[in-house]
């Protein structure tokens, strides 16, 4: 199940800790044509609320937020030579990267799917 | 068509007289030697001609029509200007000063009305263009912590609404960025800046009047509240055209303010310039400027070299000269009361045109109509979207088939569907309400026929450009198929 955070992240446990960060659907509309994407660095350490990735589009660049705290052990490689995996699928083969989360407590603050749809109509 | 693709073998536009020279032998090492001749294009010079004739032709410049870019200030560049830089040109930087002096006394005398202009008390005009001032500005910033033995100042606040080559200057220098929410006027919160305000904090960067076009009026308070915790205050010189003669940053409280002279002062820029982007200091910073500095003794001029606090050099030379001369003279024709006339009439025509597009499109802030712009003004795009599916982009490309330049778009990134748009003081009342008009005419084709729209533009040299290939896969030199 996914959780979202104000910010537009998004973040799936996916087996025990592990789990997989990305942007949401609507934070690639508001964004337009991915061009580029930092990738963080495999093996760093997230801490929640601070920036991990940028995601550059035709408008702008934007800071990406971890949703939750964790090491890195994996990140999405396609990315590099596809950014627009964003636009087409950004809950799914648009991820950024894996996380082994350090906190589990640390989804219970996050939006469910639902809330997260209230939140950005709102 | 390039002029490759025009080129005939043995075509030439030169010639020469017979070549009288003996052939000598050098000894050029072989890794050295051109293997393959130079991919020169042969043509005559009438195609030379006709072809960048031709090229010239389709460009948009500010000498062919309206060009409304915010936070560009792409005001009439006088050509009296052109005229005066042209002086100069057989200077060389490598001749020695006593040759050099009414050059320098140029630069010397541009640096003092700035500094008036500026209420600075130094200031370095090397930098190559805005962005290169930010940085240098930076590390002047940088180096005076740090000579102060103050070596835990590593962020730098910067507000939601500025320009991105600020946090990406900042980050440069190497200081963290500290992103600071706008209030819900579009100015700095001062509870929110309170906040971030502590002794890690190195500096703010503020533009004034800032991107959404209003005037910081918490300015002083800002200042104080930066100068409490031994912070600095950056001015970004971006909008100083809304304030020239009115109000000077220097008196506002900010320690170093950057200007950029291709925007305010009249000289050309777009597309890679040459800019200039001089940095004015307070007192306290002026051993921190870069090398050289242009000095007076007696009666002579000379670059003073011997700064030991200095940053160093930021480029080679004395910065883009051309730009300076041409400033200078703008300065000069103004006088001190055209500079203030030029930042009155640059407000009124930014308060007349977003009156006369209040009726389609509401600006950002400004509470219903009823609150003054500076210079320039954000429309607010969203409402459009929502109504007929156009997007602002869509919109800017409508307007350059009907022979405007387009604002400045998705800019500042706080306002949605943004278009920034800044007339400048060069624009007559007609030009302003046919872009007023040409703004209606494509909120009705939104409402009526939209497909226009999308598919715009139509009469331009090429249609619409595919953005995100072109920043995904940039091709940005032609090479041989």
């Amino acid at each position: 199940m996914k959780k979202y955070t104000k910010s537009h992240e998004w973040v799936e446990v996916i087996e025990g800790n592990k789990a997989k960060i990305g942007i949401s659907d609507h934070a690639q509309e508001e964004l337009g044509d991915v061009v580029f994407v930092e990738l963080p660095e495999i093996g760093s350490e997230l801490k929640k609320g601070e920036a991990f990735s940028t995601v550059e589009s035709v408008k702008a660049a934007e800071d990406i937020y971890a949703p939750v705290s964790g090491k890195v052990t994996a990140v999405n490689e396609e990315l590099n030579d596809h950014p627009e995996l964003i636009n087409e699928d950004a809950e799914g083969k648009g991820w950024i990267c894996e996380v082994e989360l350090s906190d589990l407590s640390e989804l219970d603050d996050l939006m469910t799917e639902e809330e997260y749809k209230k939140f950005i109509e709102g | 068509m390039t002029i490759f693709e025009k080129s005939v073998k043995g075509r030439k536009a030169y010639s020469l007289p017979e070549f009288d020279i003996p052939d000598v032998e050098i000894d050029i090492p072989e890794h050295l030697k051109r293997k393959e001749k130079a991919n020169l294009p042969e043509v005559y010079e009438v195609e030379v001609v006709r072809h960048y004739t031709e090229l010239e032709k389709k460009n948009f410049s500010v000498d062919v029509g309206f060009y409304p870019l915010g936070s560009c200030t792409m005001k009439y560049n006088p050509k009296i200007n052109e005229d005066m830089s042209a002086l100069f040109r057989w200077l060389h930087p490598y001749q020695p000063e006593e040759t050099i002096q009414g050059a320098l006394e140029l630069m010397y005398d541009l640096k003092e009305k700035l500094l008036e202009i500026t209420g600075t008390d130094d200031m370095t005009l090397i930098p190559s263009a805005g962005a290169h001032g930010e940085l240098t500005g930076m590390l002047i910033i940088r180096t005076y912590h740090l000579d102060r033995g103050d070596t835990k100042r590593d962020k730098v606040i910067v507000p939601d609404s500025a320009h991105g080559t600020n946090p990406a200057s900042a980050a440069m220098a190497g200081f963290k960025v500290i992103e600071l929410k706008s209030s819900d006027e579009g100015l700095v919160d001062l509870e929110e800046l309170e906040k971030h305000l502590d002794d890690t904090v190195a500096a703010i960067m503020l533009t004034n009047p800032n991107t959404l076009g209003y005037f910081e009026r918490d300015i002083e308070k800002i200042a104080k509240m930066a100068h409490d915790v031994g912070a600095l205050l950056y001015y970004d010189g971006a909008n100083l055209n809304a304030i020239m003669g009115k109000a000077r940053p220097g008196d506002m409280g900010f320690d170093v303010v950057h200007l950029n002279l291709h925007k305010t002062f009249s000289t050309p820029h777009g597309m890679g310039g040459p800019g200039s982007g001089p940095i004015g200091v307070k007192e306290h910073l002026k051993d921190f400027l870069p090398v050289p500095v242009v000095r007076k003794d007696g009666d002579k001029y000379y670059l003073d070299y011997d700064l030991p606090k200095s940053i160093g050099m930021v480029r080679a030379f004395y910065g883009n000269f051309g730009v300076l001369v041409k400033a200078y003279t703008y300065i000069l024709t103004m006088g001190k009361d055209g500079l203030t006339k030029a930042s009155e009439l640059a407000v009124l025509n930014a308060n007349y045109l977003k009156a006369l597009l209040r009726e389609v499109y509401s600006a950002a802030y400004d509470e219903d109509g009823k609150r003054p712009c500076m210079h320039e003004f954000v429309l607010d795009g969203s409402k459009l979207l929502k109504e007929t599916g156009v997007k602002t982009l869509d919109v800017a490309k409508r307007l350059l088939d009907l022979g405007f330049h387009a604002p400045t778009v998705y800019f500042p990134l706080i306002v949605p569907e943004a278009l920034m748009i800044e007339p400048t003081e060069t624009e007559s009342k007609e030009t302003l309400e046919a872009f007023a008009a040409a703004m209606k005419q494509i909120v009705k084709e939104a409402h009526e026929n939209p497909q226009i729209l999308k598919e715009a533009p139509k009469n331009t040299p090429v249609r619409r450009l595919d953005e995100a290939t072109a920043s995904r896969k940039p091709v940005v030199r032609w090479q041989k198929q």
